[in-house]
């Protein structure tokens, strides 16, 4: 299959598609011209609609008992093979974590062959923590002579500007000197949070206007940092949809600007959402390939979403996670830590 | 990663597609992998059941079509009951009597609230409204700021304050009926499901405000948290609906209906950019193909209708269906399709597209692409125009101009070729023979054209619309023969 053919096939589908709707909206804009003003309110579009789970029972009423899933499981037969109920109940607990329905099946595939001689929970809990096997290490350190840079990236509202101000703070009481690079030029109003959160911990800031080029910016901050002696640059990046080319060509080469002498990467965070399903996956997986990625940030851990989908990504592309984020507060940022997580996830 | 719905059917054998009926363990089978479809768009676990449970009971009662093989039975009906489930079509949004009419949004941290406000704001202004936007997220550093930029952009007053977000809402709603705005945008900080305080406040700003709609505004890659925290802010809030945000095209946002199916309320905006302009009202029909990974060909276009520049695209498009289409136009459409983004990913949205081609697609990296750009700029207008002038010293030159080798120029010159031959034969209606995948596609829309919505989902419809209106000639007599003949061959997908 060659690009030309590819390309169109595109253009004939967009093409005839833009001429069509042209014409039509031309010949609409005569028809519907005249705007009459409209009735009050929408009163009769809230048509109440079946909803889907009026019958459907949550999990706890389902399983008749106010206790937690984790328990529920926990209670499970104790010996050897598992019955269906008890592998739905698995299956049911994990997929509501958005584990995602391969580590869920595989998870399920492996219960059915070595079954649960301890129990069902210490079983399933083996079984995950299996896949956070990486190395969780922060590096903070880069090779004499050079400012170790932390990069952050990630898509749009996962929390990075967020992170920064947090991971900031904890560099700050630990007797660091910090500058952070303001390298999100591009969302409004970007660079005042970031330096909000540079005035809260004491921090320093380098800022361009936006719309300027974020590689400059990171640039710049490490000229400062170098001139100023300082221990650490903190790169902020604009939130980037993980299927946009350009964006992330664009932050590749944010990356090599950081990584040039004065500068060196010591570590690129993916920011990740925990709300976020199965998007997570490939958002790793495109941010892998154009940044390099070295760990992930959990955030917002502190609602009801579990993040499940970090098992996934730990076990196919071997990213750690090292940081979880469980408030808005400066000190609401934690070390990863499996065991508890994984726990967490069991006990719905 | 994702696979249509269809191509997961045909992993199951070949007994959903030939066999006049479907049986129980067909169904199963087929519902099976509908289930896993949803899980892996992130519909919520308990939504999905109620709604296999619904398409169950749907097919269990349908007179089975003569037309229509088991698997596509499934199919229209997954795709029926997603439209339907998801709200019919769009939603009319409606102004109250006595303005302004005060829209609230609320939702989580980092769901895209701000940008909605702005982006709402400017829609309303398209509708002929004059729209007033309050910033009361006064938790969040710089989200006044950030409201107030964007304000700036999309040409609609901002009001904030440094008091409380109640205080703020208040005194905001009195200044917009001051100065007469009839709409009235309140952007709220965001607030997990489960802080009571932040919920309460949000409750009290409700109550100052009395809002005319309530807009629960959720990222389109929310995975099963989505039903929670549109059940949390349903019950304080009452919602008169969910705008869907970040839906860009690599999302399945099946998020949209764990939402909906908890809140019963229709989804009435999705924000699909990060542009201003990327926002409109929410489309059922396209939302439910994008759910079952089958394309999104409407979406596709109205984003090259703002990426691309009509004048380039129509002309060429033109001149490429009578077969006048020069190395030129080849260039200049080729420029306009990457400015709407990767080919891998524009090539997701194009229903029927098989695996291979959208590999293909993926595989081209953006060299390949300046390379091809290289070669033809380096030609003379004339061998652009006539591309059969060039002989080999001319193809050692262009090869040297574009510090690309021969072999290259002569690759691109013979697709260009096929290319054109191909396009000539689609011009006078010769689809099916057309080499290849694109022989697939051509004549799979002209079948679409010919289904015309009454067995295929909206996604090929709108192909055999959009195929067929460029090419009046297939479509005509296409449908005559096909009509007759009684049985339609589905299009297939490889």
């Amino acid at each position: 299959m060659n690009i030309a053919l590819i390309v169109v096939a595109v253009l004939l589908v967009l093409g005839a598609g833009v001429v069509v709707r042209r014409r039509r909206r031309r010949s609409l804009a005569i028809a519907s011209a005249p705007r009459v003003a409209m009735p009050t309110l929408l009163v009769n579009e809230i048509t109440p609609r079946p909803t889907l789970l009026d019958d459907t029972p949550t999990l706890h009423q389902r399983l008749g008992s106010s206790r937690g899933v984790f328990e529920r499981v926990r209670s499970l037969g104790g010996s050897g093979a598992l019955s269906d109920g008890q592998l739905d109940v698995v299956e049911e607990v994990l997929l509501r974590s958005d584990v995602g329905l391969s580590t869920t099946t595989r998870v399920l595939d492996q219960l059915r062959v070595e079954g649960a001689p301890d129990g069902v929970a210490p079983a399933v809990r083996r079984l995950l923590l299996a896949s956070f096997a990486g190395d969780r290490s922060v590096r903070s350190a880069a090779s004499v002579g050079f400012v170790p840079v932390w990069l952050f990236v990630g898509v749009n509202g996962v929390g990075k500007t967020t992170t920064i101000g947090k991971l900031a703070r904890r560099q700050v009481d630990e007797g660091r000197s910090v500058v952070l690079a303001a390298g999100d030029t591009f969302r409004a109003a970007a660079a005042d949070q970031l330096e909000e959160w540079a005035t809260r911990t004491g921090a320093d800031i380098v800022r361009a206007a936006e719309g300027a080029d974020p590689g400059s910016v990171v640039h710049d901050a490490l000229g400062r940092a170098a001139a100023r002696g300082a221990d650490i640059v903190l790169a902020d990046t604009a939130g980037r949809r993980s299927n946009n080319t350009n964006l992330l060509d664009e932050l590749s080469k944010v990356r090599r600007v950081a990584d040039r002498a004065p500068g060196q990467v010591v570590e690129t965070f993916l920011v990740l959402d925990a709300t976020t399903g199965q998007n997570a996956l490939s958002q790793a997986r495109e941010f892998l390939a154009a940044a390099t990625v070295t760990g992930i940030v959990l955030t917002k851990l502190d609602g009801t979403a579990r993040g499940g989908i970090v098992v996934a990504i730990e076990r196919e592309l071997a990213i750690p996670v090292k940081f979880i984020g469980v408030g808005e507060g400066v000190d609401d940022l934690l070390a990863f830590d499996p065991v508890a997580f994984v726990d967490s996830l069991l006990d719905a | 990663m994702f696979d249509a719905l269809s191509e997961r059917f045909e992993r199951l054998g070949s007994s959903l597609r030939s066999r006049g009926r479907l049986s129980d363990a067909d169904l199963d089978d087929a519902l099976g992998e509908v289930r896993a479809a949803l899980l892996e768009a992130d519909v919520e676990l308990g939504v999905v059941r109620g709604f296999l449970d619904a398409v169950r009971e749907r097919l269990g009662g349908a007179a089975l079509s003569q037309s229509l093989s088991p698997g596509q039975q499934v199919i229209k009906a997954v795709h029926e009951q997603l439209v339907e489930v998801l709200g019919g079509s769009a939603m009319k949004v409606t102004y109250a009597s006595r303005p302004p009419t005060v829209v609230l949004l609320a939702g989580l941290q980092g769901a895209g609230k701000t940008t909605t406000a702005a982006k709402l704001a400017a829609w309303f202004k398209q509708q002929g409204r004059q729209p007033y936007l309050i910033a009361a997220d006064l938790q969040r550093p710089a989200a006044v700021e950030q409201l107030r930029v964007l304000g700036r952009q999309v040409g609609v007053d901002v009001f904030s304050e440094a008091t409380s977000p109640v205080e703020v809402v208040r005194r905001g709603v009195a200044e917009a009926t001051r100065l007469g705005r009839d709409v009235v945008i309140l952007d709220t900080a965001g607030r997990l499901s489960i802080d009571a305080a932040l919920m309460d406040e949000v409750r009290a700003i409700s109550a100052v405000a009395n809002p005319h709609y309530t807009f629960l505004v959720i990222d389109a890659v929310t995975g099963q948290d989505a039903v929670q925290t549109a059940r949390a802010f349903h019950e304080a809030l009452a919602l008169t609906g969910i705008i869907v945000t970040k839906l860009d095209y690599d999302a399945r946002g099946g998020a949209v209906l764990s939402a909906r199916g908890v809140v019963g309320r229709p989804v009435v905006f999705a924000s699909t950019g990060e542009k201003m302009a990327d926002f409109d009202l929410f489309h059922p029909d396209r939302m439910a193909s994008r759910i079952l990974g089958m394309g999104d060909v409407l979406s596709l276009i109205e984003q090259a209708e703002r990426t691309m520049d009509p004048n380039v695209v129509a002309d060429s498009a033109g001149r490429m269906l009578s077969g006048t289409f020069t190395l030129d136009d080849f260039l200049a459409q080729l420029n306009q399709v990457r400015k709407m983004g990767s080919l891998g990913g524009l090539m997701k949205l194009v229903p029927g597209v098989t695996k291979e081609m959208r590999s293909a697609a993926n595989n081209v990296d953006e060299g390949e692409l300046n390379r091809v750009e290289a070669i033809i700029r380096s030609m003379t207008a004339r061998e652009r125009r006539e591309p059969n002038v060039i002989d080999g010293s001319r193809r050692t030159r262009i090869a040297k101009g574009s510090g690309t080798n021969v072999v290259a120029v002569n690759q691109l010159l013979k697709q260009f070729g096929e290319m054109k031959k191909m396009m000539r034969q689609m011009g006078s209606g010769a689809g099916p023979s057309l080499p290849g995948g694109m022989g697939k596609m051509a004549s799979m829309a002209a079948r679409a054209g010919t289904l015309r919505g009454e067995q295929l989902p909206p996604g090929f419809e709108a192909l055999g619309a959009g195929m067929s209106a460029g090419t009046p000639a297939p479509r005509g007599g296409a449908k005559n023969k096909k009509k007759k003949g009684g049985r339609v061959t589905p299009p297939k997908q490889r």
